[in-house]
């Protein structure tokens, strides 16, 4: 049977996570089709059909599904998953947020946040804050999986020639409505796919040192800004920089961590990175454990060297 | 209106977990045990919403071993009034959890369900999702703000890209995440008044459930070390190294 990939986009663009999930799913099987629930959302459909590897487009344009709310996509998929041995969806707050509904409503169990696929039945997955890896076998008729994005390389954004089918399925569980959304906007790369993560934590001490001294770095290295718990409870940022167990999985070529102690809970976001720079004064941080290159000095003088040195 | 909150007891999240050498699972053996963290913080906004007069009483339920009941006990040493352990030496998995919830909620007519967004140990983030549809509610997950007004509760959500507000009609469920609040400590009078709080004890053949789950863990094992890495004495080396070692800028 065909493999359903879920579609993570805005309605207007397919969004990176996706093209993993993809890469995740071909190693499941050979007929690979992608849903894209949204309302006007053809040109997501459009640019999924040209994913390398993906044979199918489901496209089903309603209103009830415009800002992704789990109660009306779930019911969606739950009707769509008969013809699917697998579903597979990112593990981004959209994939983790709707995927554990569509798994009970088929009273089926679900693996979260695979990192390799073994066979079809098996996988394996972080547990305790990536401090172990577990490797779990499901025997469900259905397999249902988020997939860590960092852990798969994306699938081409060209090359393929999927058909598109337009489905008319409406579903609206009646029992959510989306009320707004405050986005935060940046021209900066997104955090979960940038190449480069420059990271800050408490000791930048507020917010216009984020501005100062860790925003100048980000863009000489064309890098995306993150952030430990400590600096984003303090205020310095935006939740949505967050970079850990409870935030954001990161596995860039190059993460930068300033200020940072490296909390299990952090590192748990950042370890799988190819490099790890460790900017600190203390020399018994936990981050030195981790980091490839550690620089024991004054993140205030050490910083803006290393901006003006690039 | 009645709210229920679903505790787990985890490994104390300061504890640097150990997998066991046979790479059966992680040594739990003499380690510290806690509420989890999210638990902790939907106990914490349940009483809230006590204090605050939205919620009557507030009933927490625990699945799993009998030394869960301690982690019960904190919770009711917190403002909670009353607890329900269902307990149980099986593994607790997701769904299975998912529908012991499902059957204390209706039994006990309860508007409002409140569980962390995930488990420390297990990492899943499925529990109330799951409860959620086998409800037939609405979820407000990776709550940040929860307001009710009337029959129907606003939940503000941490999205990837920033913040989702969505409304709920009641019964609904909500996962806390880290943001929602910050729990308070539990004095000991509250702890010595909780010890005499009601604490029923099931089993989930109780409610009918069967705690046997179509997935298995095959083997747990550390995950691949990171190699030592060098002190670099200078940014200039420091470059140096970036640029011509590691060759990532």
């Amino acid at each position: 049977m065909a493999i359903l990939v879920y579609a993570e986009h805005d309605n207007v663009e397919l969004k990176k996570a996706t093209l993993n999930a993809v890469t995740a799913a071909t190693q499941l099987g050979d007929d690979v089709h992608i849903l894209v629930a949204g309302a006007e959302c053809h040109p997501v459909s459009e640019q999924a059909a040209k994913v390398a590897g993906v044979t199918k487009v489901i496209c089903v344009d309603n209103a009830a599904y415009k800002d992704q709310l789990a109660e009306n996509v779930s019911l969606l998929v739950k009707d769509l998953a008969g013809d699917y041995s697998h579903i597979v969806a990112p593990a981004t707050s959209n994939g983790k947020n709707f995927l554990p509904r569509v798994a009970a409503l088929l009273d089926v169990s679900m693996i979260s946040e695979i990192t390799k696929v073994i066979d079809a039945n098996t996988f394996e997955r972080p547990i305790y804050a990536g401090n172990a890896t577990a490797t779990v076998k499901t025997s469900e008729d259905k397999v249902l999986v988020t997939v860590r994005a960092t852990a798969f390389d994306p699938a081409a954004a060209e090359g393929g020639s999927a058909t598109i089918e337009e489905k008319e399925d409406v579903q609206d569980a009646g029992t959510s409505s989306f009320v707004g959304e405050e986005l935060a906007s940046s021209d900066r790369p997104e955090l979960t796919s940038a190449e480069i993560v420059v990271s800050g934590g408490r000791a930048l001490a507020n917010s216009e040192n984020f501005t100062t001294i860790i925003e100048p770095l980000a863009d000489k290295l064309g890098a995306a800004i993150g952030a430990s718990r400590a600096a984003v409870d303090a205020g310095y940022v935006p939740n949505d920089m967050q970079v850990g167990q409870t935030g954001k999985i990161v596995a860039p070529n190059l993460y930068i961590a300033v200020g940072i102690s490296g909390a299990i809970q952090h590192l748990a976001g950042m370890k799988d990175s190819k490099v790890i720079v460790a900017i600190n004064n203390d020399p018994e941080a936990p981050i030195a454990s981790v980091a490839d290159y550690f620089l024991e000095a004054d993140l205030y003088d050490a910083v803006p060297e290393l901006t003006s040195k690039l | 209106m009645k709210a229920l909150v679903a505790v787990k007891r985890v490994i104390d999240y300061n504890v640097k977990v150990r997998v066991k050498a046979d790479n059966s699972a992680v040594d739990l053996s003499n380690t510290k045990m806690s509420i989890n963290p999210f638990c902790e913080i939907a106990v914490e906004e349940a009483v809230r919403l006590k204090e605050a007069g939205v919620v009557d009483e507030v009933i927490i339920a625990s699945i799993g071993p009998k030394e869960a009941q301690e982690q019960i006990r904190a919770a009711l040493a917190l403002g909670a009034d009353r607890g329900i352990l269902v307990q149980t030496d099986d593994k607790a998995y997701p769904l299975q959890v998912a529908k012991i919830l499902k059957a204390i909620a209706e039994q006990e007519g309860t508007d409002i369900v409140l569980l962390g967004k995930q488990a420390i140990d297990d990492d899943n983030n499925q529990t109330g999702q799951m409860l959620a549809a086998l409800m037939g509610a609405g979820q407000g997950t990776f709550a940040s703000e929860v307001k009710v007004e009337g029959d129907k509760v606003n939940v503000t959500r941490e999205i990837d890209g920033g913040l989702q507000t969505v409304a709920l009609t009641l019964p609904a469920i909500i996962t806390t995440d880290l943001r929602l609040n910050e729990p308070r400590y539990a004095k000991l009078p509250n702890i010595m008044k909780a010890k005499k709080k009601p604490l029923d004890e099931k089993t989930p053949a109780d409610y009918g459930v069967e705690m046997a789950s179509k997935q298995e863990i095959l083997k747990v094992t550390p995950p691949a070390e990171r190699s030592a890495g060098v002190k670099v004495g200078s940014v200039d080396e420091l470059i140096d190294k970036l640029k011509n070692e590691a060759k990532v800028i």
